[in-house]
C-alpha cells in the first residue's frame, strides 16, 4: 500500500516538473497579490505590520484555491483517473498521494518564499518564523480540504468559480487560526494556542477529508 | 416486506410520496399561519418589557427561532443526505434539495434580525464575533449546496455530490451552537438552557416556543410543496405523473 502512495507521489511530481509553468503561476500569483496591497494601501510601515498576517493568509488561501484546478482535472480528462479508481488499492491512499504531491509543488514554495515577502512588510524575525510555521501546518490542510471541492466539481462548466464558492467557506477556520497565530506573535501574546488548533485541524483533515474526496471522485468519475 | 406492521419504504417512491406531500402541505401551512399569528400577538402585546434591553429585545421572538431553524434544517438535510447515500432513494435527495432554499432563508433572516438587534444593543450592525461568523458560514454552505446542485445537469450526480457537500459542512453546526460557550464573545449566551431552565419569564419562553413551532410548520409546508414541484419536474416522463388528475387539462 505504501508503494502505491510513493508511486502516485512520484508520478505527480514528475508530471509537475514537466509542466513547470503551472507550478510557477501559483507562486507568482501569491507574490503579486502580496505586492499589490502596499501599493493600494500606502507604504506606512506600522499599518503594513498590522495587516501582514491577514494579507499573507488570504493570499495563501486564494493561491491554494486557484491551484486546485490542476489537482484532478488533467487525470480526469485523459481518463487516467478512471483507471486509478479501478485499481484494487484503496482510493484513500491515492487521494493522499495526489494531495501530497500537489502540496509539494504548490504549497511548499509559498511557505519557503513567505519570509522573503514578509521582509517587505517589516515583520520581526519572530513573526516571520511563526508565519512560516503556520503556513507549513496550514497549507497542507488547505490542500486536503480543497481536494473535496476539486473532486466534486470535476468536469463541470464554470467549475473554477464554483470551487471558490464551495471551498472558501471551509477554509475559514484555517484562516482564522493561521492569521491569529501570527497576529498574536506580533502583538507579543504568543501564538502557541492558535498553532495547536491549526495542528488539530491538519490532523483531522488528514483523517477525514480523504474519505469525502474518495466518495466525491467516485461520484464524479461515474 | 408486506407483513410488516408499517412499511417505512412505502413513501420512498415519488409516486406514493407526492400525494402524501400534497396532503401535508396545506395542513402545515394553516398551522404555520395560526401559530405565527399567535406568536406575533404574544410577542408584541403580551410579553413584558425586558428590564435591561427595553422594547428592543422583542426581535428575539423571530431571531432565535429563525437561528434554531437555520441549524435544524441543515441537520435534516444531512439526515436525508445520509439516507440518500445509503439507500439510494430518490425522495431523500429531493427532500434535501427542497429544504435548502428554506434553510438559506432562515439563516439570512437570523443574520438580518440579528443586525437589527445588534444596532441598538451593541451599537453596530455587524461585529466579527464567533457566532455571527459561523452563522454566516452556514449561509455560504447553503448557497454552495444550491450552486453545486444547480450546476450539475445529471440529477443523480447532482444529488450525490450535494449530499457529500452537506455532510462535510455538518461540522459547522456544533461550532455555531457552542460558539457562545467556547469563545467568550459579544453575542450573549443562550437564553434557553435545558439543564438550568430558562433565564426568561414563562410567557417569553412560551412565545418563543410557539414562534419556533410556527416556523417549523412553515418549513414543512414550503418543503413539501417544493418537493412536489421537484418531483414533477424530474419525473415528468414517467407514467405516474402522466396519470395525475391535476395535470389533465379539462378539455381533453
Amino acid at each position: 500500500m505504501f508503494d502505491v502512495f510513493i508511486a502516485v507521489v512520484r508520478r505527480d511530481l514528475l508530471l509537475a516538473m514537466r509542466r513547470r509553468s503551472d507550478v510557477l503561476t501559483t507562486l507568482f500569483f501569491f507574490v503579486i497579490v502580496i505586492t499589490l496591497f502596499p501599493l493600494g494601501i500606502g507604504p506606512e510601515m506600522s499599518v503594513l505590520r498590522g495587516i501582514a498576517p491577514g494579507i499573507f493568509w488570504v493570499a495563501a488561501l486564494l493561491a491554494s484555491m486557484l491551484a486546485l484546478e490542476h489537482l484532478f482535472s488533467i487525470d480526469y480528462t485523459d481518463g487516467t483517473l478512471e483507471q486509478m479508481l479501478l485499481t484494487p488499492q484503496p482510493v484513500f491512499i491515492l487521494v493522499l498521494g495526489k494531495v501530497l504531491a500537489h502540496w509539494l509543488v504548490t504549497g511548499l514554495p509559498l511557505v519557503l518564499l513567505s519570509p522573503l515577502l514578509g521582509l517587505q512588510y517589516d515583520l520581526s524575525t519572530q513573526a516571520l518564523a511563526t508565519m512560516m510555521l503556520t503556513l507549513l501546518i496550514g497549507t497542507p490542510a488547505l490542500s486536503l480540504i480543497g481536494a473535496i471541492g476539486a473532486a466534486l466539481t470535476l468536469g463541470l462548466r464554470g467549475g473554477g468559480v464554483l470551487v471558490s464558492l464551495l471551498v472558501l467557506p471551509l477554509y475559514i477556520p484555517v484562516l482564522i487560526f493561521g492569521a491569529g497565530a501570527v497576529e498574536a506573535t506580533v502583538s507579543g501574546l504568543g501564538g502557541a494556542g492558535h498553532v495547536s488548533m491549526l495542528g488539530a485541524i491538519l490532523i483531522l483533515s488528514l483523517i477525514l477529508t480523504p474519505i469525502a474526496t474518495s466518495a466525491a471522485l467516485r461520484i464524479s468519475a461515474e | 416486506m408486506s407483513n410488516r406492521l408499517f412499511n417505512w419504504f412505502k413513501f420512498s417512491s415519488p409516486a406514493t410520496f407526492y400525494p402524501l406531500a400534497g396532503r401535508i402541505s396545506p395542513w402545515a401551512a394553516w398551522i404555520a399561519v395560526i401559530l405565527i399569528g399567535i406568536g406575533l400577538y404574544l410577542s408584541f402585546f403580551v410579553a413584558p418589557t425586558d428590564y435591561k434591553q427595553g422594547e428592543g429585545y422583542r426581535i428575539i421572538f423571530i431571531h432565535v427561532p429563525a437561528a434554531w431553524m437555520s441549524m435544524f434544517i441543515y441537520l435534516v438535510m444531512a439526515f436525508w443526505s445520509i439516507l440518500g447515500l445509503m439507500f439510494n432513494t430518490r425522495v431523500s435527495a429531493m427532500m434535501t434539495q427542497a429544504l435548502a432554499p428554506t434553510g438559506a432563508m432562515f439563516t439570512f433572516l437570523a443574520l438580518w434580525t440579528g443586525a437589527f438587534w445588534g444596532k441598538p444593543m451593541w451599537g453596530a450592525w455587524w461585529v466579527w464575533d464567533a457566532r455571527l461568523t459561523s452563522e454566516l458560514i452556514l449561509l455560504f454552505l447553503y448557497i454552495g449546496y444550491i450552486a453545486l446542485h444547480s450546476s450539475i445537469d445529471d440529477n443523480r450526480r447532482a444529488d450525490r455530490a450535494g449530499a457529500i457537500l452537506v455532510l462535510v459542512g455538518v461540522i459547522n453546526i456544533p461550532i455555531i451552537y457552542y460558539s457562545v460557550e467556547w469563545w467568550n464573545t459579544l453575542h450573549q449566551g443562550s437564553s434557553v438552557n435545558f439543564k438550568q431552565g430558562s433565564s426568561m419569564t414563562m410567557i417569553m419562553l412560551w412565545t418563543m416556543l410557539i414562534m419556533a413551532l410556527g416556523f417549523w410548520a412553515y418549513s414543512i409546508a414550503t418543503a413539501m410543496s417544493r418537493v412536489r414541484s421537484i418531483m414533477l419536474e424530474r419525473e415528468r416522463d414517467t407514467n405516474w405523473v402522466s396519470k395525475l388528475p391535476e395535470l389533465k387539462s379539462p378539455n381533453t
